[in-house]
């Protein structure tokens, strides 16, 4: 057989990018949903909106079956122990998209009990404004989210380090 | 309401709106639920829940506590108002009266700090059991001292 004949079923890739583009096609989400975002994050999961279209379909509710935490809804104080530990209990990698205005910056709710932002205390890849977002805009940062994979995966979880850096330096500054 | 100022002593009434609302002396609140649920039908604790009157006009006293009572038979709706003040607000629980005081009755402890004298279980029921203040006191400022930036961080490197 000549190489000619091989190069019609063979392709040469990046270790790195297929892994990535294994993992950004399989996401499997775990709704943290705890308020009215939640209702919009059920609509995206049903038939109407849909996003088995996009790979991410098996909403598991045990954190040891999922790598995407979709934070759907504000976190109280009392909740914010029970976010860590759900998060610390996923397999890598994993990734974390904060939706709604509520669980990005606390919302409306500027009190003493609801933290201003999940992104204070676990790491946040994707966020998605709105009160509450259409499922469309949902959709549309889980693709982004999996642009975002495929641009920046490794397969050892490289650009993780750099995101921890990165968390750390703006966790300092807030202090 | 001469039955529960015979019982009680001093009681003001006030109506508003067809709403009728008794005040009574804080020492004397669970006499006066027991006579009201015994002798007077109103049997229903609807809410048991409180008012802060900090740099509230005209106000005397700090702590204005609510019981909403109805008789199931004659329909009729009650508030039983009574006042405590700092430093050691403290009032006697129904629970002996009514089951379903134990929870409102926590929920007041938890948010105002007043204290039910023979409540069997009084711990918070909202808050985490490590807060140390009372949030719905209006000396207690709307977004908190801390409380919620108070965690650990979790970053990529730790989880």
């Amino acid at each position: 057989m000549a190489v000619a004949d091989l190069m019609d079923q063979v392709a040469t890739t990046k270790l790195d990018e297929l892994v990535s583009w294994c993992r950004k096609n399989s996401l499997w989400p775990m709704p943290f949903a705890t308020a009215c975002c939640g209702i919009e994050l059920m609509a995206t999961g049903a038939s109407r909106h849909d996003i088995a279209r996009f790979g991410s379909e098996v909403f598991r509710f045990s954190p040891r079956q999922c790598d995407l935490m979709i934070v759907a809804g504000r976190v109280v104080m009392k909740m914010l122990p029970v976010l860590q530990r759900i998060w610390q209990q996923m397999p890598e990698p994993k990734w974390c998209i904060s939706m709604g205005a509520c669980a990005s910056t606390g919302g409306v709710f500027d009190t003493y009990c609801v933290v201003q932002g999940i992104d204070r205390f676990i790491p946040v890849d994707m966020y998605v404004p709105g009160c509450p977002p259409r499922p469309e805009q949902l959709i549309q940062a889980v693709v982004d989210l999996q642009a975002k994979i495929q641009r920046e995966g490794t397969i050892f979880g490289r650009e993780f380090a750099v995101a921890s850096r990165q968390q750390t330096k703006r966790a300092l500054q807030e202090v | 309401m001469d039955a529960l100022r015979a019982c009680v002593g001093e009681v003001s009434v006030s109506e508003f709106r067809g709403a009728t609302r008794v005040v009574v002396p804080a020492a004397t609140v669970h006499d006066a639920l027991e006579l009201l649920k015994e002798k007077h039908g109103f049997d229903l604790l609807i809410d048991v829940t409180c008012v802060d009157y900090l740099n509230y006009p005209d106000a005397k006293d700090r702590f204005g506590l609510v019981y909403l009572l109805v008789g199931t038979d004659t329909n009729l709706r009650l508030t039983v108002r009574a006042f405590v003040n700092d430093p050691d607000p403290t009032v006697r629980s129904v629970v002996d009266l009514w089951e379903g005081a134990n929870w409102l009755e926590r929920e007041v402890w938890d948010m105002f700090g007043i204290k039910f004298a023979g409540h069997p279980d009084l711990r918070r029921i909202l808050m985490p059991h490590e807060f140390t203040v009372f949030p719905l006191r209006k000396d207690y400022p709307l977004q908190g001292m801390g409380e919620r930036h108070n965690f650990p961080v979790l970053t990529r490197g730790e989880s």
